[in-house]
């Protein structure tokens, strides 16, 4: 009885860990491709950027964690919106295709970039000593970086509700997803709020992909690799939601880890059969709308 | 003084045009006589010219989807994948005839083709893209997974490939291998320019075009999009059971997300929907990367990003819409 129950507790805690870091990844890509339509295949690149800033400035150059981390989510938010400005924005509202193709083209060249800078292996992650270790909760030892990480998710799943909810932002924002004309006829200025929204979900990218460094390596094939778990977040949570994701990442996350554990020989069969069933029973995911 | 129907119809130019679209026209032997004269000039690229010539079924069943019937797949190594695998796994387990491998493969690429279809092509747009992506992932990890069929991660090897009509055996030089694709590719272009220019292709051009519209007119859409994605499916995984005869090896990566990605990439090269775009898509690529990747293979995957980034905001339409536009505004 015990050994099922530290089984359900090791799955519960890691899985809530993964679902953390597939949160903040995706929650920007759910936004951008229920606000603007954008088929961004290239969020992942955000991520991995943050990682790399990240990692690069403490290993290289001794900065410690959190600064670390703050530069990097800084970096690749203003990044983006260079990025927006010169590249996606010409695309909005063309076809998906076109849109698939060039953030296509931008996985590729982030490969090869990554591959150039920093080479093939993964980079390593140095933590300080007061996040590495064990904690005692409860009589039980967890990974106090673990630990960190799912407290920290939380606290920013919060804000960013709260952000969504209370702010005239967030307003703006949700009255674009609901009704884009009726959006821009009431006066919000929707170029900049896309840009914005976008400069966000990018910052968030950045600051999953670097906590979460750990969980999922930051390596040149990052991107493409780790795609379909994004996507697949977003599908069954559902586009333009920001609860949608949440509810969908803690889904994928417990159960990526739970079958991982349980099944090892099974890999990721299970989460995909899962979400193709779920696709099928709605296409449009648990929360978006028909 | 009465006038016959087709009198009527000869006296029609745009009918005319309409019931002579489909007639051979001369530019259209060109790449076939490009592909042989290949084969004369450039002995010692044989090898790579089986590869391109595969690649370019792949791409052309892709465009049978993509181009005519307009659904986007970011999954169509699947396809390519199950052919593939089932032409490989037929000649581990000792049925090496070449040509019914690859009809076995058509058959079974097909099936998972309509199945798949079946189930995805009721929606539309991102969902759509998703399942696409979600099938070929399945298959992927399936593959991955089921070690004692496919060899897992270490790839499927051990194929005995038998002589083609027991008389061309593979050989080194990949002479048997350049026709085979050669021949595999023009059997299947013909199927696909019949199916383009039947009344059936017309249809699915304006699925393409407003499904909305064709609905109303009472086409059986749903039925169509299935039929055409199980067809493409086929001639998919025809392509990648030739790559599979002619390399004897299956790899994981032939159902891999990377090779649904760059199939894209080749056929927008050259132009969706147009039934050349694979010819001059597939090869420009292909060869492209050859000469580059002895370079450094980490600058082709930069440069091949950037080309289709500028390729995407300036020029869409690949390389035969340009040429449209621009013979377009010469006649003006």
């Amino acid at each position: 009885m015990a050994s099922y129950l530290s089984a359900a507790i090791f799955i519960g805690f890691h899985g809530l860990a993964f679902a953390m870091v597939l949160y903040l990844i995706s929650v920007g890509l759910s936004v951008t491709m229920g606000l603007m339509g954008f088929v961004n295949l290239a969020h992942g690149v955000f991520a991995v950027a943050g990682g790399y800033i990240m990692t690069g400035l403490m290993n290289r150059f001794g900065v410690p964690f959190p600064l670390a981390l703050l530069v990097a989510v800084f970096t690749v938010a203003a990044l983006s919106v260079v990025m927006e400005r010169l590249l996606y924005r010409r695309l909005y509202g063309r076809d998906e295709l076109d849109q698939v193709l060039m953030t296509i083209g931008l996985i590729f060249m982030s490969i090869a970039v990554a591959k150039y800078l920093f080479g093939s292996t993964p980079e390593a992650v140095h933590l300080p000593s007061w996040l590495s270790g064990h904690v005692d909760i409860g009589g039980r030892d967890f990974p106090t970086y673990r630990t960190f990480l799912i407290v920290c998710g939380m606290g920013l799943v919060i804000a960013l509700w709260l952000t969504v909810e209370r702010t005239r932002f967030g307003a703006q924002l949700r009255a674009s997803v609901d009704n884009l004309r009726m959006a821009q006829s009431l006066g919000i200025n929707t170029g900049l709020l896309f840009t914005k929204a976008f400069a966000l979900g990018s910052g968030l990218a950045a600051l999953g992909g670097g906590l979460g460094a750990e969980i999922l390596a930051i390596y040149p094939g990052y991107a493409l690799e780790n795609l379909a778990y994004f996507l697949i977040v977003v599908a069954v949570g559902g586009m333009g939601s920001i609860r949608g994701p949440f509810v969908a990442a803690l889904l994928i996350g417990i159960a990526d880890v739970g079958f991982k554990y349980l099944l090892p020989e099974t890999g990721s069969f299970i989460i995909y059969a899962m979400t193709m069933a779920l696709l099928l029973w709605r296409p449009q995911g648990l929360f978006g709308r028909a | 003084m009465s006038e016959t129907v087709s009198d009527k119809i000869a006296a029609a130019p745009a009918i005319a045009a309409f019931a002579r679209r489909d007639r051979l026209r001369a530019y259209e032997a060109l790449p076939w006589l490009a592909a042989i004269a290949a084969y004369f000039l450039f002995p010692t690229y044989l090898p790579l010219g089986a590869q391109i010539l595969a690649t370019t079924l792949f791409a052309l069943s892709v465009d049978l989807i993509l181009g005519y019937a307009g659904i986007v797949t970011l999954g169509h190594a699947a396809s390519f994948g199950v052919g593939a695998y089932t032409a490989g796994i037929l000649a581990v387990r000792g049925w090496g005839e070449p040509v019914t491998g690859l009809l076995a493969a058509a058959i079974v690429a097909g099936l998972v083709g309509l199945l798949s279809g079946l189930l995805i092509l009721r929606t539309r747009g991102l969902t759509l893209l998703m399942q696409t992506l979600v099938i070929a992932v399945l298959l992927y990890e399936a593959a991955n997974k089921a070690t004692s069929l496919t060899g897992g991660a270490d790839g499927l090897q051990g194929m005995q490939v038998w002589p083609v009509f027991g008389i061309f055996t593979f050989d080194l030089f990949g002479a048997t291998a350049y026709l085979y694709a050669l021949t595999a590719l023009f059997v299947a272009w013909l199927i696909v320019r019949r199916i383009v220019y039947s009344s059936f292709g017309r249809s699915l051009t304006g699925i393409r075009e407003n499904m909305l519209r064709m609905q109303a007119i009472g086409a059986p859409v749903y039925v169509r999009m299935v039929v055409i994605y199980a067809v493409s499916a086929a001639l998919a995984g025809v392509a990648g059971a030739v790559i599979a005869q002619t390399t004897q090896f299956v790899s994981l990566t032939s159902l891999g997300l990377d090779r649904s990605g760059t199939i894209l990439v080749m056929l927008i090269i050259g132009g969706v929907g147009r039934l050349y775009g694979a010819f001059i898509g597939v090869p420009l690529y292909m060869i492209a990367q050859d000469q580059f990747s002895q370079i450094d293979p980490v600058y082709w995957f930069f440069w091949i990003g950037l080309f289709m980034v500028l390729l995407v905001s300036f020029a869409p339409g690949g390389v035969l819409g340009s040429l449209a536009r621009l013979t377009q505004r010469w006649r003006r």
